[in-house]
């Protein structure tokens, strides 16, 4: 029970007269990946939404644990407080980077409370006082491994909105790992990326998993979800339906009948055993 | 049918329609009231000069590329001269008061007033992408505070510079908090009614800021204690001079080459202080809020805060500007901070290309001194002002310097291009 770093209970968001996520409960264990699975509209990118703060849920509760023991509830913060203090990070469905600027600036922008622990600090670094420029040096550092461990670092002072797709998304993940996250959430990191760049996003996530950050992953491709996770968390329609290791999750019934639709009602002469071949076939 | 003799003729039948009554038809008052006189000439030349106008923009913009590469070659050469053009016009920011008259030196510090405001608005339209339309608010907050701080406790022009500032910055705060959950036009409209409200309220606070009629008699700002008067003798400018042994003659220029150097030093010090925040994280975070709000969030970056320093420090700017705009005038009243001086320091920043400092003051040289120049065409310089402004918008949609300079870099700083660079949206 001790390594239990996120433990979401009960948790609703309702828009109206919709409920995006209903009454869901899981667990995310320290230094594992944790892979949230779904249809699309289960409810996947709103539960990320909640636990980032992106949006208040209607109810339930979110409860972070660092490692050292400090605990948040995350429901109760603001979304640039979740970022700082209880050090969750994110990356976007549709890739948010600040293109305008260079791929070394959103890595800088990322680590901004280093930089700038106040207001009052960042304004006496404008006549270079507060260790502004000593925190800089620390930061581009920083950057800089980042920017090699992506294979970014010759093109550094390049508009990040210039770059490739597929350094887009890996930037993204760097620029999320430069604010030293406790939780790195990931909304569909391979999504357009060809099979070869999907291999090297998994080999990245394995690398992040061993410095000792946790990964929560929403993903559509099954075969990077199946190789990298430790546990798997299937929604379907704002509800949890299966919860286990890639093996359990894979076997189970419920899951095969979310993918497909259900078997008896529409097309009863569909064995539910043939029909588990097509979505998750990727994973074998 | 050719597609542009098409649309020529679309354009001359609207043509016709429109200059029919306004140019065809002349009304001139006869012994027996008003009678019309038709002047089929003069309307068959208006139609066939839009007609023809019309066509020949048309094949015109047919021959140019697609897309915004067309730009590019002249940004190159703009981006070329640049690097010749700041110490250029530096410099002869520094020499003017020496090569040029007291009409130069008055139109300078003009010319220099609208700088500085066009880089304290910078701040907030260029970096921080928030449309503040009322920045004339600050400016007036600047200006009333020395005003009265003067009139009410007798405090010389250096003593109020940083308070003005100071109170300009705390209005920025307050004007910032009620509309930092408003993007875009919603910004626009409630700064813009901010603007309003200020102007509205020294109108009618009769009492403290002697409504329509103003404050007048504001003290000049002092040269390390020395005064600018004609009678001279101890504590003055030209006394001074007498006591240390070197007699000069007085001239009113002398007062006015000094309030054109203060206001030179107050936009470079406006010019340092962006530069400067450019580099460092307030000013980074600025321009990435500019660029996405949503990312600067989930980086843990307090949106709030970093816009209302943008909104703070923008003000003091304004106010710093309103203060010597005071001292330089010695009178002040609500006339001078109407909604036209918002717009024109917004068009400034907007022509010269957001968060261009070169781009800014060119455009308030363009802007204010070429008004100034035109002078004696009278009312046809707006008509001219108005298609210049078009003219630019047209060829440079980005202003006359597009393109950002990267804070910082592993290797050398190259440009990047205006499109990838977000103007923000509120």
């Amino acid at each position: 029970m001790d390594s239990v770093l996120l433990r979401v209970t009960d948790l609703t968001m309702r828009f109206g007269g919709l409920t995006a996520v209903n009454a869901l409960s899981f667990e995310a264990r320290r230094g594992e990946i944790t892979s949230v699975i779904g249809p699309n509209g289960a409810g996947k990118t709103t539960v990320f939404n909640c636990i980032t703060g992106f949006y208040q849920p209607t109810s339930g509760s979110i409860a972070l644990t660092h490692p050292n023991g400090a605990a948040f509830q995350l429901q109760t913060l603001p979304g640039h407080r979740i970022a700082r203090r209880a050090r969750v990070a994110r990356t976007f469905q549709n890739i948010r980077l600040f293109a305008g600027m260079t791929v070394l600036e959103n890595l800088l922008v990322a680590q901004h409370n280093a930089l700038m622990p106040n207001v009052g600090s960042g304004l006496l670094a404008v006549f270079g006082l507060g260790g502004h420029h000593a925190a800089e040096i620390v930061a581009i550092d920083r950057a800089r491994g980042w920017l090699d461990r992506i294979n970014l670092l010759p093109r550094a002072d390049d508009p990040a909105g210039a770059l490739p797709y597929g350094d887009q998304r890996r930037l993204e993940i760097a620029r999320a790992m430069c604010t030293q996250p406790v939780l790195l959430c990931l909304d569909e990191p391979a999504a357009g990326l060809n099979p070869r760049e999907s291999d090297a996003l998994a080999a990245l996530l394995k690398t992040i998993q061993a410095d000792g950050c946790s990964v929560l992953l929403i993903e559509h491709d099954m075969g990077v979800v199946m190789r990298i996770s430790d546990h798997i968390i299937v929604l379907d329609h704002g509800k949890l339906i299966s919860d286990g290791d890639p093996a359990h999750v894979r076997a189970d019934p419920n899951v095969i009948a979310a993918y497909l639709g259900e078997g008896d009602e529409d097309d009863p002469d569909v064995p539910l055993a043939a029909a588990s071949d097509v979505p998750l076939a990727a994973a074998r | 049918m050719n597609p542009n003799l098409k649309d020529a003729s679309i354009s001359a039948l609207v043509a016709l329609g429109l200059f029919g009554p306004m140019i065809g038809l002349k009304t001139e008052s006869g012994s027996i009231g008003l009678f019309l006189i038709p002047r089929p000439l003069a309307l068959a030349a208006a139609v066939v000069a839009v007609f023809f106008g019309r066509l020949l923009l048309l094949t015109w913009r047919g021959q140019r590329p697609r897309g915004t590469q067309t730009n590019h070659k002249l940004a190159e050469t703009i981006k070329r001269s640049g690097r010749f053009l700041t110490p250029a016009l530096l410099t002869l920011a520094i020499v003017l008061p020496f090569i040029s008259g007291r009409y130069g030196i008055d139109l300078g510090i003009l010319v220099l007033t609208y700088v500085m405001l066009g880089w304290g608005l910078n701040i907030v339209v260029g970096l921080a992408g928030l449309l503040d339309l009322g920045y004339v608010a600050f400016y007036a907050v600047g200006a009333y505070s020395f005003a009265l701080l003067a009139q009410t406790f007798g405090l010389g022009f250096w003593t109020c510079l940083p308070l003005a500032g100071l109170f300009a910055a705390t209005w920025g705060v307050m004007l910032g908090f009620p509309v930092l959950r408003l993007r875009g036009d919603y910004l626009a409209i409630v700064t813009l009614a901010f603007g309003e409200i200020i102007r509205i309220v020294l109108l009618n606070a009769a009492s403290i800021t002697g409504g329509p009629n103003g404050i007048s008699g504001i003290p000049r700002p002092t040269l390390f204690g020395l005064q600018f008067t004609a009678a001279g003798g101890h504590g003055s400018f030209t006394g001074f001079f007498e006591s240390i042994g070197y007699p000069i003659e007085y001239s009113p220029t002398q007062r006015v080459a000094f309030l054109y150097y203060v206001i030179l030093g107050l936009a470079l010090l406006t010019n340092w202080v962006t530069l400067r925040l450019r580099r460092v994280a307030l000013g980074r975070a600025w321009e990435a809020l500019r660029e996405d709000e949503v990312a600067c969030r989930s980086l843990g970056i307090n949106v709030t805060v970093t816009k209302l320093t943008a909104f703070a420090i923008g003000a003091t700017f304004g106010g710093l500007a309103g203060a010597f705009f005071a001292t330089r005038n010695a009178f002040i009243s609500p006339e001078s901070f109407t909604f036209i001086e918002s717009a024109i320091v917004l068009a400034i920043v907007v022509l010269g290309g957001l968060g261009s400092q070169l781009g800014t003051a060119l455009a308030a040289i363009v802007m204010i001194g070429g008004f100034e120049v035109f002078r004696d065409l009278a009312d046809y310089r707006m008509l001219l002002f108005g298609l210049a402004l078009v003219l630019i918008m047209v060829l440079r949609p980005r202003g006359l310097v597009s393109g950002r300079t990267p804070s910082v870099a592993l290797g050398r700083r190259r440009e990047i291009s205006a499109e990838l660079v977000a103007e923000g949206r509120g």
